[in-house]
């Protein structure tokens, strides 16, 4: 049978077709015009016109983390790209599945400085998983199969593949992706099976075990989080979660410690610091978990299940490691705990848990209230119990409010939790929460937003509207850049250089501009009805809460301190000077 | 952790546009040392090129540059001939010298001993080609600096395991 013939914008999209994509977020320009007329000429694929480029990125990873598919995003050569560039970077770093197509000038105009010409794949290829430039019509239905296998396969990540205008106009052959296997590209993900006994053996004798689980698990998709759900309690060991972890392992249940890290629980770290084996699944031993690296979990055998061979012995070395995909590896160290069903040292683990108790003991994630004003922790708190019961998604800026919703927001599922977590990326909550609806129209998706990174995209609220998208912006407003403020006080002598932002607009009237509904909250009293009307009204919605303004984030673990040297509160902070290497550090 | 180790590694890649720089960008990205890099195709028919790499760090961060060489895409082998078993390395340098009369014949006599070739000649100047171990060709060039050494070109370290077994 002769293959039909279509120009390589119509195989781009044929392509996408056979991917599943349902949705891409992207913006026209003179590079992809082609591209925009075979999307015109069809209705299988979504397109959703974003208003700037970087929040088509952050939209995408928003769609992928919700929804456990790819992330599709299409923009112009030159800016179009060069913007697009953050949200790379942002999904390279939480190993977020997203593929990228990138417009470009005609092939035979590449290098001479044409008209909105970058060189994509020279500036991406640092910030992707691996990028493509298409310099041949019979390459292209080859490499947009290969762009989803390797976004999705091992460690997800982006991945772009550049488009000549050229390319995307001539005509050539569409092949399916039946038709292409991966030369090469082959991630292990089941692990060995001396490596499961040993794993077993070291899990099974522990005394003072800690389960240390990351997005690592998240990625391996829901059944990942089924399965370590069902190991951790049949063991009984107590369990703590990264940032990117958050929904892994349900919240609600007694043995989850709450996360661990700079601000993390007291009872997190310090079980961290006294534990005598750790079982780390999916996360990659990041410096804001382990603080002080010489101090880290000092006595421990660590076990490291992790799909991606270059995270092992990266920052921490360790005992047992294993190289493989969560949801495979959890599965086969419950076969091989049920099979050997062992006797784990209840004596041990009483003393463990008892001490553990006593740290809990401290509710390290206490605050005071005082007067009528607004405490940021509060606001987060009822939030959580007024959503906690229905169908929900939380999207985070960057800085305090993100720790904050991290600490009183709890996740009972997975892909629940959509934060930028490696890179920090200010301004990825709103765009991210709009690509979280697209996935699930019917959902509540909420992001949690501080007002500094919410002016970095906000032009995204205009997108949300266009396509009547019911986000909720929950604004924790302190009129500073909260987390610079809160590092200015504790390590710069209270100066503070350039972190507070004059002249904030009237977030009220901003939302009622971009056909939203601005609530706002200034006294404590308030908080619940704003809550309420936030979430029974239709359409998108900006609740700007006014918190206070003095708030500090904590427990904290100072930068190059040790998880047994966290601060707990204001009270804490003159006790520990912070050391001249710590000051240092990020 | 300051026993610094130099390991030569094999490198074995599809030969498509950026692999090169993919790899070099690894190393200048993540701060790691390249003492000597060459790339050349080896197998047309598969589109294979190979890149040897001399590079130091510790053991922890040797590991590194391994497990993040082999997660690049394109990468299809690597193998670290430091430690995988005997391997020979060697490197290619040509070497001009500019001098007359005695000093002339003795940079003549020194090269016969080392067993460089001289392939250029003109009245007052020599090229030489020497080939052997990278401290070979650094014996060479530095006998070499006293009797008018204008210029040096090196190919960096190849290298091969020995026996009979393939990448």
């Amino acid at each position: 049978m002769p293959r039909r013939r279509m120009n390589g914008s119509q195989i781009v999209i044929k392509a996408l077709v056979d991917q599943g994509v349902d949705t891409i977020f992207g913006y026209p320009g003179g590079a992809v015009l082609p591209l925009y007329d075979a999307i015109f000429e069809q209705n299988q694929i979504k397109h959703i016109l974003v208003r700037q480029e970087g929040g088509a990125v952050h939209m995408a990873e928003g769609y992928a983390r919700s929804s456990g598919k790819v992330g599709v995003v299409l923009v112009t050569s030159g800016p179009g790209a060069t913007n697009a560039v953050t949200g790379l970077a942002d999904a390279l770093m939480d190993s977020i599945p997203v593929v990228c197509l990138t417009g470009q000038v005609p092939t035979h105009l590449i290098g001479n400085d044409a008209f909105q010409e970058a060189d994509t794949t020279g500036i991406t290829r640092p910030c992707t998983k691996h990028n493509y430039l298409v310099k041949s019509q019979e390459d292209l239905p080859r490499v947009m199969h290969e762009a989803f296998y390797v976004a999705q396969h091992g460690r997800p990540g982006p991945v772009v593949v550049d488009l000549p205008k050229d390319i995307l106009m001539g005509e050539g052959a569409y092949r399916g992706p039946e038709e292409f296997e991966h030369k090469s590209y082959r991630p292990k993900t089941r692990a060995d099976k001396a490596d499961i006994e040993r794993a077993v053996e070291l899990i099974a004798g522990a005394k003072r075990p800690l389960f240390y689980c990351g997005g690592g698990v998240i990625n391996a998709g829901p059944k990942a989080s089924k399965l370590l759900t069902r190991l951790i309690r049949l063991t009984g060991y107590p369990a703590t979660l990264t940032l990117m972890g958050l929904g892994a392992f349900p919240a609600s249940d007694p043995q989850f410690l709450g996360m661990l890290g700079m601000h993390g629980n007291y009872e997190a770290n310090l079980a961290m610091h006294e534990c005598d084996v750790m079982i780390n699944i999916g996360a990659r031993f990041d410096d804001r978990v382990t603080g002080r690296l010489a101090d880290f979990s000092p006595g421990s055998t660590k076990i490291h299940v992790d799909i991606d061979p270059s995270s092992i012995n990266k920052n921490v070395q360790v005992d047992l490691p294993i190289v493989g995909d969560a949801a495979i590896v959890l599965d086969q160290l419950l076969k091989a705990w049920k099979a050997k069903d062992p006797t784990p040292d209840r004596k041990a683990l009483k003393a463990w848990w008892a001490k553990i108790e006593q740290w809990r003991k401290r509710d390290c994630l206490r605050y005071r209230q005082s007067g009528k004003i607004i405490k940021p922790q509060y606001a987060i708190q009822r939030l959580y119990e007024k959503t906690k019961d229905r169908d929900v998604y939380i999207t985070t800026e960057v800085g305090q409010h993100q720790m904050w919703a991290a600490q009183f927001y709890k996740f009972e599922g997975p892909n629940r939790w959509l934060t930028s977590g490696g890179l920090g990326t200010m301004g990825y909550g709103l765009p991210a929460a709009i690509g979280a609806q697209v996935a699930h129209p019917k959902s509540l998706v909420i992001d949690i937003a501080g007002e500094a990174s919410f002016l970095m995209n906000i032009q995204e609220l205009s997108t949300a509207a266009q396509y009547r998208l019911p986000v909720k912006a929950f604004i924790i407003n302190n009129q500073w850049m909260g987390m610079v403020r809160q590092w200015q006080e504790l390590m710069h002598g209270g100066r503070y250089s350039e972190s507070y932002t004059a002249a904030l607009p009237d977030f009220v009237k901003v939302a009622e501009s971009f056909h939203w509904t601005g609530l706002r909250a200034t006294e404590q009293s308030q908080v619940d009805d704003v809550i309420d009307e936030m979430i029974a009204t239709e359409g998108p919605v900006i609740a700007d809460i006014a918190v206070d303004q003095a708030e500090n984030c904590f427990p904290m673990i100072p930068s190059g301190a040790a998880h047994n040297e966290m601060l707990l509160g204001p009270d804490d902070e003159a006790v520990t000077p912070i050391s001249e290497e710590g000051m240092v550090l990020v | 952790m300051s026993d610094i180790e130099r390991h030569t590694i094999s490198v074995l890649v599809a030969n498509e546009a950026g692999v090169l720089a993919r790899v070099i960008g690894l190393f200048s990205g993540r701060g790691y040392n390249i003492e000597s890099l060459t790339v050349a195709e080896v197998d047309p028919s598969n589109a294979l090129s190979k890149i040897t790499v001399v590079t130091t760090g510790t053991p922890m961060i040797i590991e590194q540059i391994k497990a993040q060489l082999e997660r690049l895409v394109p990468v299809r082998k690597v193998v670290d001939l430091t430690t995988e078993g005997p391997a020979v390395e060697r490197e290619l340098a040509l070497i001009k010298v500019k001098s007359r009369g005695e000093k002339r014949v003795e940079s003549l006599r020194i090269a016969d001993i080392f067993r460089a070739r001289a392939i250029d000649s003109t009245n007052g100047s020599f090229v030489f080609e020497i080939s052997g171990t990278t401290e070979k060709l650094n014996a060479f060039i530095r006998l070499m600096e006293p009797l008018g050494l204008v210029d040096v070109s090196r190919t960096g370290v190849v290298a091969i395991a020995r026996g009979p077994g393939g990448l």
